[in-house]
């Protein structure tokens, strides 16, 4: 299979990027500045990120599509008012985690947002679930660019106005050199930000537009850093097939209201709510400056495997190495002392809330 | 004048005499990105040529470092440990790694120059 770009890749060229393959696209993990000065530009000022890789999945058409969906998925769609977002998941048989996904109510239907990786994965799933008479469109026709950080709001705003009235988790369309634009305020960062999905052919005019307003282009390398720091999940490491979103302490995301209900996979978390799991995600800060990576090992203190590092780095704003990683529930409270091996050696570490990093989002109103 | 070679791992090795000051190039660091973390081999232990004799790490990835010698570690630079964004700033100067008593000069034989260093670099960066 031949490798994909996205509109936006002679403007990653343009701007030094180094560019690598990632879900069978060619990607930026970096620009000139490196890794650390662009998650630091996007805590400090706002960062331009090119997400058009991930799936824009488009459900119309028919009365009944929210109680098809519901089935679905563990979300509250009902509760759902127009351009709200919510974050879900698509689960197998067994309550393990086939992607992890924005759902927006729009005008006319549902967008959902999906992981890269698993995009067409998820089309075939939701298709094969869904009756005839429900339109799907996975758009790739679309560009979808990610603007985060406390300037965020500013510079969109200067490119499309009105949009820094939007709330956290909500969207709404809007107009860019008369073409439709449709914005969300949401991100995966631990900042404000937005995302904005655009026409691939005017995809490149719109981020030179945000660039000449003082942001930055920023790589995947970056992206990764700042949400281990938001102590926000990636599918594929922190998530997978074989782990439920109760495992992964993700229980927000399945509103109560939906515990009693069928959805694929309800069965397996119902029994997880009222009994409890074996493994937990959890955070992890270790004493020293050794890095430990994701498939790094983790001990108790007499010397027994109790888990596996999921994902870990340095934290460029933490300043300190970051890790998250699944371990067995009784070893789950902060402050309890494991130990990562790295390299053949023991090292220190406490398991630690999350985020790493405080967040920075816009509040909207609670939506209960 | 003393002598500068280097080996496929991108090491840089300056020998002064008996005493061999080892390094990352600039072409490493640029292919490793921002370097987050160095560990270096213990004071008065004795590594062997191509052996492992420290690692980095940047926020991608962790790769390990090795000597193009065999000798005993006399010196390591703490500077380094203590704040590894010096290897990225002056890789080839004050970020050295460790400093080593070689016994055999004949190991430096099979090491490239300058001229070829960087032809290698480029070949293989390409």
């Amino acid at each position: 299979m031949s490798i994909k770009k996205t509109s936006l890749n002679n403007l990653h060229i343009k701007y030094g990027a180094k560019l690598v393959e990632f879900a069978r696209y060619q990607m930026p993990i970096q620009y000139k500045d490196g890794i650390i000065q662009e998650h630091k530009y996007t805590r400090s000022h706002s960062g331009i990120f090119d997400v058009s890789h991930m799936g824009q999945l488009f459900i119309s058409g028919g009365d009944d599509l929210t109680n098809e969906l519901e089935k679905i998925f563990p979300a509250d769609l009902k509760k759902l008012k127009t351009n709200q977002s919510k974050y879900s998941f698509l689960m197998n048989n067994k309550g393990g985690i086939q992607d992890d996904l924005i759902i927006t109510k729009t005008s006319d239907g549902f967008l959902i947002i999906l992981n890269a990786a698993c995009k067409y994965n998820d089309y075939e799933v939701i298709k094969s679930k869904l009756d005839n008479q429900y339109k799907l469109n996975l758009d790739e026709s679309l560009s979808l660019i990610a603007l985060q950080g406390p300037e965020a709001k500013n510079v969109l705003n200067k490119v499309i106005p009105g949009c820094d009235s939007l709330k956290f988790m909500n969207g709404n369309n809007y107009v860019y050199k008369k073409e439709k634009v449709y914005i969300t305020r949401s991100g995966y960062t631990g900042e404000d930000g937005f995302e904005i999905s655009i026409k691939n052919s005017d995809a490149e005019t719109f981020v030179e537009s945000l660039i000449e307003n003082g942001s930055k282009l920023i790589g995947l390398g970056a992206r990764d850093t700042l949400r281990m720091e938001a102590g926000l999940c990636l599918y594929g490491n922190d998530l997978d097939n074989d782990t439920s979103p109760i495992e992964a302490n993700l229980k927000w995301a399945i509103p109560k209201s939906r515990i009693e209900t069928e959805f694929v996979g309800s069965e397996v978390l119902k029994n997880q709510f009222q009994s409890g799991v074996k493994k937990l995600r959890v955070g992890i800060k270790p004493d020293s400056k050794v890095i430990a990576r994701g498939n790094t090992k983790i001990y108790n203190d007499k010397n027994q495997e109790i888990g596996k590092v999921t994902s870990g780095t340095f934290g460029p704003s933490v300043e300190h190495p970051i890790a998250m990683g699944y371990v067995d529930n009784s070893y789950s409270t902060v402050n309890t002392k494991i130990f990562l091996e790295v390299r053949g050696k023991k090292i220190p570490a406490n398991i630690c809330n999350l985020p790493f990093y405080k967040k920075n989002y816009v509040k909207g109103e609670i939506n209960v | 004048m003393s002598e500068v070679k280097y080996s496929k791992e991108h090491e840089w090795i300056k020998l002064d005499g008996e005493e061999a000051t080892i390094g990352i190039t600039k072409h490493a660091t640029e292919m490793l990105g921002d370097i987050v973390f160095a560990e270096l081999p213990e004071k008065g232990s004795h590594v062997d040529k191509d052996g492992t004799a420290g690692v980095v790490e940047s926020t991608k990835a962790a790769s390990d470092v090795y000597t193009p010698v065999s000798g005993e570690v006399i010196d390591t630079n703490q500077m380094i440990v203590d704040d590894p964004s010096k290897i990225n700033e002056d890789p080839e100067e004050s970020a050295w790694f460790f400093k080593l008593k070689i016994k055999d000069k004949s190991e430096m034989d099979s090491l490239m120059n300058q001229e070829e260093y960087e032809k290698f670099a480029k070949e293989t960066s390409a």
